[in-house]
Parts: structure tokens; C-alpha cells; sequence
């Protein structure tokens, strides 16, 4: 822009050598850059591409090396959602994902508020202690933890002992909700608070409506997060299968149907399309959201 | 009109400390210390899940380091996925983060057709690699043996499986590539013009520009890799329950690591002494390595100065 805002008008008819070398070697790099794109891209897309159309095969079919189906089997789909107990996980499955994103969001906030906008003795301590139980592996404290919800609580064979921690803050999601919160200017929380309105009115009338990107974020990470779960269903759910999720019951389906890779396939696309598809429609909190947890706070 | 002191305003900002901290604190102490201190507690006992828990001293301890097969395995491998796999991971979305800065049309499809595979559930996009890279009729053999390339075995084969691991986590590198990109737009514009001034080669602005001015995210993606080798679970226990042909809930004990313990993790090894042979105080011991690791690490991310993340404001 600045630049044929800067040139003269008579240059631009006539190119200088100088300027037509520039111009040739702006094209040539034009190329080598977007070839290389596209060849990253097919590394990312096929992938896929090889997914779906193994998915519409026969069944001899995929068990060959062709690798483009002759005949399009879209019946392999119907055949994957009437194996007993599919549409169970996938009930199981919003239900841990849409409760736990829900009470993970709710726990979440007045703690990463209070982070992020009050000054206490030991904030920095507490922040410390999110962080290190966010990166904590799941398996240090799984032993002691079963024990407690199936011998104690007898809750296992359900998804329960996985959604009730998440009413209790979840630490990656104070995290970043705290990362968001800090970017919010006290004058806002000044002014209300100036207003007469209590902390708690403060946090639902004038934070929440500037952090809906920060809370969408979250909410998308918390859902995915329990969407793709494996090793907690593995863990509490296991010997129910009626409390499997899709995440899990997939792995089963493949055993059911051991070599028919066409209809595994299809399960695994009918796993995979619900998270493509909410992206597509939330794409800007995601990437937001990425952003926010590699950026110092 | 009543005073407020100073000491009854203070008790009040505190328990309003306390009450908006409190979902966070009864987690805290239910969901990490108890468990925590439970972990260490069970790592001195013997104990299988029936009976009361009866005093074992270090025997544990010594059963894994010393005469449990799986566990030097799982730790070397650990030291392989964090040497190859985060390196490559690294470098792959540095990779991929300035490929997409430099590309100036399409942009926005470019972008999110680079960004979907890491949404992909971990489980389904094992699966579909355990299907790509399959032996006998996956896509990737049959293209390299129409080329006449020697076609490997992947999650079949010792030497190919974690590479092939690797390659499903070079696959969705999506989230690097966005931090990554997200911190090259932010490099000042006149550092490049001047090096560009000084008649530096593309290399040397890379070098000399780039470099210095990403490398916190360089080293947050390490570091944050490292934790997430920690982590590694899903991936390799698919991949090699899918290669080995076992099926799931037919009762057949699965052999952790298929094949020969290539793809053996620590955290696999938490479940396999805990909740395939019911070995709590072992499984308890291996848990308290992970979480050694996983806080020396963690450590290095929050030192006070020069940390990654920080704290205080």
C-alpha cells in the first residue's frame, strides 16, 4: 500500500531492470512458497481424504489395495449407527462433554477472576499450584482416586466420577480464563463497582460480557477435551458399556468388526465429523484460545 | 451513618477472597492433595484391592526399578519420544508457522486445512493411522510399493513404531503452528529492514531476527512438549492394541508396548500395575516418578525469572 502510495506515477508504466529483476524474483518466491503450502497441505488433508474414501467401500473392497472405492457405499454409514449401543455412546458423550463444559464454566470463573482481579496474600502461590495441576499427568493420581469413587462412592460403570470433579474448577481452564481476565481493564470493575454493584454483580453484568471470546475458548476446550477423553471412560466406564463414550466405544468397534476397515473407517469419521463441523462454526474462540496459552501471562 | 473499620473491611474482602476461591480450593484439596498424599501413602503398602492395605516398606520400589521388565523400557522410550518427537515437532510447526506467513493467497484455507488434523480425537485419528500405515492394504504402503520404495511395517515393527507415532503427532502440529505464527507476526517489522539494510541473507535474518525474538515460544513449546510426552497415553496404547489385533472387552489381556514394549509409556505402566494386575502399591510408585518428571519440567516452565509463565503481573 505505502509503497504505490511512494512511487511516482510515471515508473510504474515503464519497470527499471532493477525493478523488473525484484518483481521476478517477488514471483518466483510467490511459487516456491504456495507449491510448498500446497504440498504441506496434502500432508494434513489426506489423511482424511483416504479416511472417507475407505469409508464408502465395499467390505472386499477394503480389504484391497485400491485405494478409490468402485461402487459408493453409503449404506456403510447406516450400518455403523445401527450397531447396538453407537447412538448410547454418543448419548453418553454429550452428556459428559455438555455437563462437564457447563459446571467446568461455572467453577471456573469466580476463581480465575479472583486470579486475575483481586489482590490476596498467597494469589501468586495459588496460580502457581493451577498451573503444576495442569500439567500434571491424569495417572498420578488415578490409584488413590478410584478407590475412592468405586469403593467409596460405588460409582463405577458411570461417567459420574469423571463429571462432579469438573464442578470443582478445572485447572487448565482457570488458567486461561485467568490469562483473558488479566487483559480487562480495572476502570470497567472501578465503574461498576463505583455503581454500588457487589463483586458477584460485577462478575455476571460487566466481565462476562467482555470475556464471552475467553468463556467460548474454554467452553470449546473443556467439550473437546471430554469428547476425546480415553483414558477416563477407560478407567470408570469400562466394564459398563453402557456408559461408554464414543471416544471409547470406537476402539471397541473395530474389535467387533476386525478387519472390516470400511466400517471402522466410517466410525471413526462419525467421531471425528461433530468436532470438524463445531470448529468450522467457532473457529476464531479456538484459535483465540491457543493463542492465549502460549503467550506469557 | 456507621463506620466501617479497616479491620471488618479486610475480613470482608477476605471472605470474598475465600468464597470466589472456593470451587478451586475444595478441588484442590479432594482432587489432588488427598489423592496425592494417598499415592505416597499406597506406594510403602501392599495392596489389591481387597483386604485392608498391609505395610510394605520400599519393597515396592524396589520391585520396579529392579525386577519389574516394563519399567526401564517405558523410561527409554519416554527419553526417545522426548528427544525425536518433540524436536520434530518443534521444528515441523516452526516450520509450518512461517510457511503460513509467507503465504499470501488463500491464507485462511491454508491455514485451517493445517490446523484440523489436531482436533481429530485421539482415538479416531489413531485408528485412521493405524489404516493408513497398515502393512498388508493401507494407502501409504500400497503408494511407496508403487513407487518401488520398500514398504516398512509401522506399528507392527519395533523399529517403525514410534517413528510411525511421530508421524501421527507431526500430523496434528495445528496448535504449534498457531502459537508459532501468532509470535512471528509479532517480531518488529524495522528489525527486519534494518538486517535487510545490512545486507543479511534470509538465513541470517532467520538466524540473527527471528530466532532471538521467538525464542520464549520455542521454549515453551518445548517445555510444554516434554510435559506432554509426560502425558502420552491414547496414541501408542491404540496403535498398538489395533496392530497386535486384540479386541476390546473379549477378555484378552492386552500386552502393553505391542510390539516387543516398543511403545510402552509410563503412564501405560500406571495402568497395566493398577488396573490390569491390581498391583496398586507398584502402580503408586511408577505414578510418583510421573509426577516427579512432570514437575521438574513444570519447574522450568514458572522459574521465577526468565519463566515462561508467569505468575505475578
Amino acid at each position: 500500500m505505502t509503497q504505490l502510495l511512494d512511487r511516482p506515477a510515471g515508473l510504474k508504466a515503464r519497470p527499471s531492470p532493477a525493478e523488473r529483476t525484484a518483481r521476478r524474483r517477488a514471483a518466483l518466491e510467490w511459487i516456491a512458497v504456495h507449491s510448498l503450502g500446497v504440498a504441506a497441505a496434502l500432508f494434513f488433508v489426506l489423511p482424511f481424504v483416504f479416511v472417507l474414501l475407505t469409508s464408502l467401500m465395499s467390505d472386499s473392497q477394503a480389504l484391497s489395495r485400491d485405494l478409490v472405492p468402485h461402487t459408493w457405499e453409503w449404506g456403510n454409514y447406516k450400518k455403523v449407527l445401527d450397531t447396538p449401543g453407537f447412538l448410547t455412546w454418543w448419548r453418553n458423550t454429550l452428556v459428559y462433554a455438555g455437563l462437564g463444559t457447563v459446571l467446568t464454566v461455572a467453577s471456573s470463573l469466580p476463581v480465575a477472576y479472583a486470579l486475575a482481579k483481586f489482590r490476596f496474600r498467597g494469589r501468586n502461590l495459588s496460580l502457581m499450584l493451577v498451573i503444576s495441576m495442569m500439567m500434571l499427568p491424569p495417572q498420578v493420581v488415578i490409584i488413590p482416586m478410584y478407590l475412592f469413587w468405586a469403593k467409596q462412592l460405588d460409582l463405577s460403570g458411570t461417567l459420574w466420577p469423571l463429571i462432579i470433579p469438573m464442578a470443582f474448577g478445572d485447572a487448565f481452564s482457570v488458567f486461561l480464563l485467568r490469562q483473558f481476565l488479566t487483559t480487562i481493564p480495572n476502570e470497567y470493575l472501578d465503574a461498576a463497582r463505583v455503581d454500588g454493584c457487589g463483586e458477584l454483580r460485577t462478575l455476571l453484568k460487566v466481565v462476562v460480557p467482555m470475556a464471552r471470546p475467553g468463556l467460548a475458548a474454554v467452553a470449546l476446550f473443556q467439550f473437546f477435551y471430554a469428547w476425546n477423553d480415553y483414558f477416563g471412560p477407560q478407567i470408570y466406564a469400562s466394564e459398563n458399556p453402557g456408559a461408554w463414550t464414543l471416544s471409547y466405544g470406537l476402539e471397541s468397534f473395530k474389535g467387533a468388526h476386525h478387519t472390516d476397515w470400511n466400517l471402522t473407517m466410517a466410525a471413526t469419521v462419525l467421531v471425528m465429523a461433530p468436532v470438524i463441523l463445531v470448529f468450522f462454526f467457532a473457529q476464531k474462540a479456538f484459535v483465540e484460545g491457543v493463542t492465549l496459552t502460549g503467550v506469557k501471562g | 451513618m456507621t463506620t466501617i473499620t479497616l479491620a471488618s473491611k479486610r475480613r470482608r474482602s477476605a471472605l470474598k477472597t475465600l468464597a470466589f476461591m472456593s470451587p478451586w480450593l475444595i478441588g484442590f484439596a479432594v482432587f489432588f492433595a488427598y489423592p496425592l498424599i494417598s499415592t505416597v501413602y499406597f506406594s510403602f503398602m501392599h495392596y489389591d484391592g481387597f483386604g485392608p492395605p498391609t505395610w510394605r516398606g520400599t519393597r515396592n520400589w524396589t520391585y520396579v526399578f529392579q525386577s519389574y521388565p516394563l519399567f526401564w523400557p517405558a523410561l527409554r522410550n519416554t527419553l526417545w519420544l522426548v528427544l525425536v518427537m518433540v524436536t520434530l515437532r518443534v521444528v515441523f510447526g516452526l516450520g509450518v508457522g512461517l510457511l503460513i506467513t509467507r503465504i499470501r493467497t488463500g491464507t485462511g484455507v491454508f491455514r485451517t486445512l493445517f490446523y484440523l488434523p489436531y482436533l481429530a480425537p485421539p482415538v479416531a485419528a489413531t485408528m485412521a493411522f493405524a489404516f493408513l500405515l497398515n502393512p498388508g492394504t493401507g494407502p501409504v504402503n500400497s503408494l511407496l510399493e508403487r513407487v518401488g520404495i520398500p514398504a516398512p511395517g509401522w506399528f507392527g515393527d519395533p523399529t517403525w513404531s514410534k517413528p510411525a507415532l511421530t508421524m501421527l503427532a507431526l500430523w496434528g502440529v495445528g496448535d504449534l503452528m498457531v502459537i508459532f505464527m501468532a509470535a512471528l507476526l509479532d517480531v518488529p517489522t524495522e528489525q527486519y529492514e534494518a538486517a535487510e539494510l545490512d545486507g543479511a541473507s534470509p538465513w541470517q535474518r532467520f538466524r540473527y531476527v527471528t530466532l532471538p525474538n521467538i525464542s520464549p515460544i520455542v521454549m515453551f513449546a518445548v517445555v510444554t512438549g516434554v510435559i506432554q510426552t509426560m502425558q502420552y497415553y491414547t496414541q501408542p496404547l491404540i496403535a498398538g492394541k489395533v496392530a497386535s489385533g486384540v479386541i476390546q472387552g473379549a477378555g484378552t489381556q492386552f500386552e502393553p508396548g505391542y510390539p516387543e514394549r516398543s511403545t510402552l509409556t509410563l503412564p501405560q505402566l500406571v495402568y497395566n500395575l493398577g488396573f490390569q494386575r491390581f498391583e496398586y502399591g507398584p502402580a503408586c510408585v511408577v505414578a510418583l516418578v510421573l509426577f516427579a518428571l512432570s514437575m521438574v519440567f513444570t519447574a522450568f516452565l514458572m522459574r521465577r525469572r526468565g519463566g515462561l509463565i508467569q505468575a505475578g503481573d
